[in-house]
């Protein structure tokens, strides 16, 4: 967890190194040289159709949904837990916004108001989250197992309540949400954006961040200095659940059907992978909004990497594979000793474990 | 999860994750409770078949939840070690995938033997869970993120090999898999339930009459009062990631004798549905706490299920996740309030 072991060389360049944002930034970096590498055009930005258009346009609006999930997560694993139900989530989501607006043919006609869909979407996730915070917080499961609860059951009540079926759904203004544009932007930008702007401000600007370390570093010591640990945890995982329904209206409005089957599928682990490689440990206690939000932005760049590189998008997980692998191995304090030890003194038989 | 995360100035991870003081009391013991509460469910609920549908209280209808899940008994006694351990293994289905793609590549397109081929997809299972094994033990890293890791490898290696699903023609291997052992009244067991059963009576005497299965238990239940045992942790963390890893390999096999094919989406989420058996079989995810005949019952209560709704006929078949899920929430809640009542300091 501390990083600070490490020889330090009173170097600028070293201190920049040092940062914990440095690594994953480097890695966006990297992706991002690589891609225009093989894609001379990949930079470019055009102004078509009343819009921005390029391939950074198109990776960001990809990826909001996974930012969006990405930062439900972050709060979730800095109080020591993790929501393996993500993906469910946002299948239901997307399932009760999908039921809400019904499956009518015509394209200016719903079953409820566009606003009511959204809020009931939003709002069975706030549920979902509800549901999973008060088994973790209240009833004491660890969290992996209460909420594999909801990700196993999950996709059943999605298709129970999409009847088994795709719902395609065919009312314009729903399109809008995760295709339309604001001010040449995507409009799923602005609301990627718009729940980090207000969770950042939260997190630093008032106390919650700092109570949310505390529960994350030591649940028993926060309680005793007078934090609302159980509170704390619960809106965590409500907050987690409400971005995984955001980002299941992004996800089914940019495709435009939903699918209780296939919505979100393996969000949970890109959603992990995206806070770990953002410099947010497992472990709980101290996290990085930004990080996660790189962390996504960097699973994106290589996804469109592969895509545009040519190669089969199959591979994508091994590389996925790799990726963790290497970050998990860098993030390991037993690790850095050991390869320390071995760069100081090469015949060291073992690690002094 | 909690039992690799090295001794810190902190609590550990799971600060109820220590097992209940009562572990060691031979009976009438509470922890027996859970998988008391399964073996009465899966009679109450064969009960129930019985009386409400026409033809489901046969030998074959029972013999075939073996059959039809003999790939996810195999993989889930290979999760109970790993649960017990602490730990949780996520790559299983994945690991079962690869198996049927590379023994299908072998067998088909390679023109290999089943005989050369089995055992070397089986060698690689073994090899694929002691790597992983050795990262979690050696880097202290968490076994949820290395397994995941391990998950997305296995998967995408499938996928290297073929996109496309391989069927299996190979003569001998067909005629093994319609092999049917003939029990009495025309009931009968397949090559893939057999071994299934093999593996389960091997894992009762590994868990139960080996120092491993006792060192697993030790290790589960408190890490660090094992190492102060003197027992061998390093190798028991590694030892049941191993296993875990031949079981899914195992399992992968048998798999294809059930589907005669090698595919890249087989078995996708079994990993879950073997966590569910697991804990529906009265195992605590918490470690040191379970049994591997649970395990059995748990398998055989989530076949029960699917039995159940494919002969009511009207239940569409996402049902079974709903009920597996509630099912899942009843033997979690069940297992929290036993080991509060325990006298656990909360």
């Amino acid at each position: 967890m501390s990083m600070s072991e490490e020889r330090t060389t009173p170097s600028p360049i070293a201190a920049l190194l040092h940062h914990r944002l440095a690594w994953p930034v480097i890695t966006l970096l990297l992706l991002l040289a690589v891609n225009t590498a093989f894609n001379a055009s990949f930079l470019h930005i055009e102004w078509r159709d009343g819009h921005l258009y390029g391939s950074l346009i198109d990776i960001l609006n990809r990826a909001a949904p996974l930012v969006l999930v990405s930062l439900g997560m972050t709060m979730v694993i800095a109080t020591r837990g993790i929501d393996i139900s993500v993906g469910a989530v946002v299948a239901i989501a997307a399932a009760v916004a999908a039921w809400l607006i019904g499956g009518s043919m015509s394209a200016t006609e719903s079953r409820f108001p566009l606003p009511v869909a959204i809020l009931g979407a939003i709002g069975v996730a706030m549920l979902c989250g509800l549901w999973n915070g008060v088994l973790v917080a209240r009833v004491g499961m660890q969290p992996i197992i209460a909420t594999l609860i909801l990700m196993v059951a999950g996709r059943g009540i999605a298709q129970l309540i999409t009847d088994g079926q795709i719902i395609t759904i065919y009312y314009t203004p729903y399109f809008f949400m995760g295709g339309g544009y604001l001010a040449g932007l995507p409009f799923s930008l602005f609301v990627a954006g718009g729940v980090f702007a207000v969770l950042y401000l939260a997190t630093t600007r008032t106390a919650l961040g700092l109570f949310i370390q505390a529960v994350g570093i030591n649940p028993t010591a926060a309680r005793v200095a007078g934090v609302q640990a159980g509170r704390l945890i619960v809106a965590a995982y409500v907050f987690c659940g409400v971005c995984a329904g955001i980002a299941g209206l992004l996800i089914s409005s940019n495709v435009k059907s939903a699918d209780g089957n296939n919505a979100g599928q393996l969000l949970e682990l890109d959603a992990i992978l995206a806070v770990t490689l953002g410099g947010t440990a497992l472990t709980g206690g101290r996290f990085s909004l930004v990080g996660s939000v790189i962390g996504a932005l960097i699973i994106q760049t290589l996804t469109y990497a592969i895509y545009s590189l040519g190669v089969p998008p199959e591979v994508n997980l091994v590389v996925k594979a790799a990726v963790v692998f290497i970050v998990m191995l860098l993030q390991s304090p037993e690790f850095r000793a050991q390869v320390g030890g071995l760069a100081r003194r090469p015949s060291f038989p073992g690690a002094p474990l | 999860m909690s039992a690799v995360i090295p001794p810190t100035p902190n609590f550990p991870a799971m600060p109820h994750s220590a097992p209940p003081p009562a572990a060691q009391r031979p009976r009438l013991n509470p922890k027996y409770l859970p998988l008391a509460a399964t073996v009465t469910l899966f009679v109450a609920m064969a009960t129930l078949g019985s009386v409400l549908y026409t033809g489901f209280f046969s030998t074959q209808v029972f013999l075939n939840l073996l059959i039809d899940n003999a790939f996810l008994l195999i993989v889930a006694v290979g999760m109970t070690f790993v649960i017990l351990s602490g730990g949780i293994d996520l790559s299983v289905g994945s690991v079962v995938a690869l198996t049927t793609m590379v023994l299908a590549a072998l067998v088909e397109h390679r023109g290999w033997s089943p005989l050369a081929a089995v055992p070397l997809v089986l060698l690689m299972g073994t090899a694929f869970g002691a790597f992983m094994g050795f990262l979690i033990e050696r880097f202290r890293l968490q076994p949820f993120i290395v397994t995941l890791a391990g998950m997305f490898l296995a998967r995408g290696l499938c996928y290297l090999i073929s996109i496309d699903s391989i069927s299996i023609t190979h003569e001998a291997y067909s005629e093994l898999a319609q092999w049917r052992l003939e029990l009495w009244e025309g009931a009968s067991l397949s090559l893939g339930a057999l071994i299934a059963i093999g593996v389960l009576l091997a894992a009762l005497f590994i868990a139960h009459c080996t120092p491993f299965g006792r060192a697993v238990y030790a290790v589960g239940g408190s890490e660090n009062s094992a190492v102060l045992m003197g027992l061998p942790v390093r190798s028991t963390l590694i030892g049941v990631y191993t296993l875990s890893g031949l079981c899914s390999a195992l399992a992968g096999v048998v798999f294809t004798f059930y589907m005669l094919s090698g595919y890249g989406l087989h078995a996708t989420g079994m990993e879950l549905d073997a966590i569910a058996a697991v804990v529906i079989g009265g195992t605590l995810l918490t470690g040191g706490v379970g049994y591997v005949a649970g395990t059995l019952f748990g398998v055989l209560m989530l076949g029960i299920i699917q039995t159940l709704i494919s002969f009511d006929g009207t239940l569409s078949s996402w049902w079974t996740r709903i009920v597996v899920g509630v099912l899942l929430f009843v033997f979690c809640l069940l297992q929290r309030l036993l080991s509060r009542r325990a006298g656990k300091p909360r």
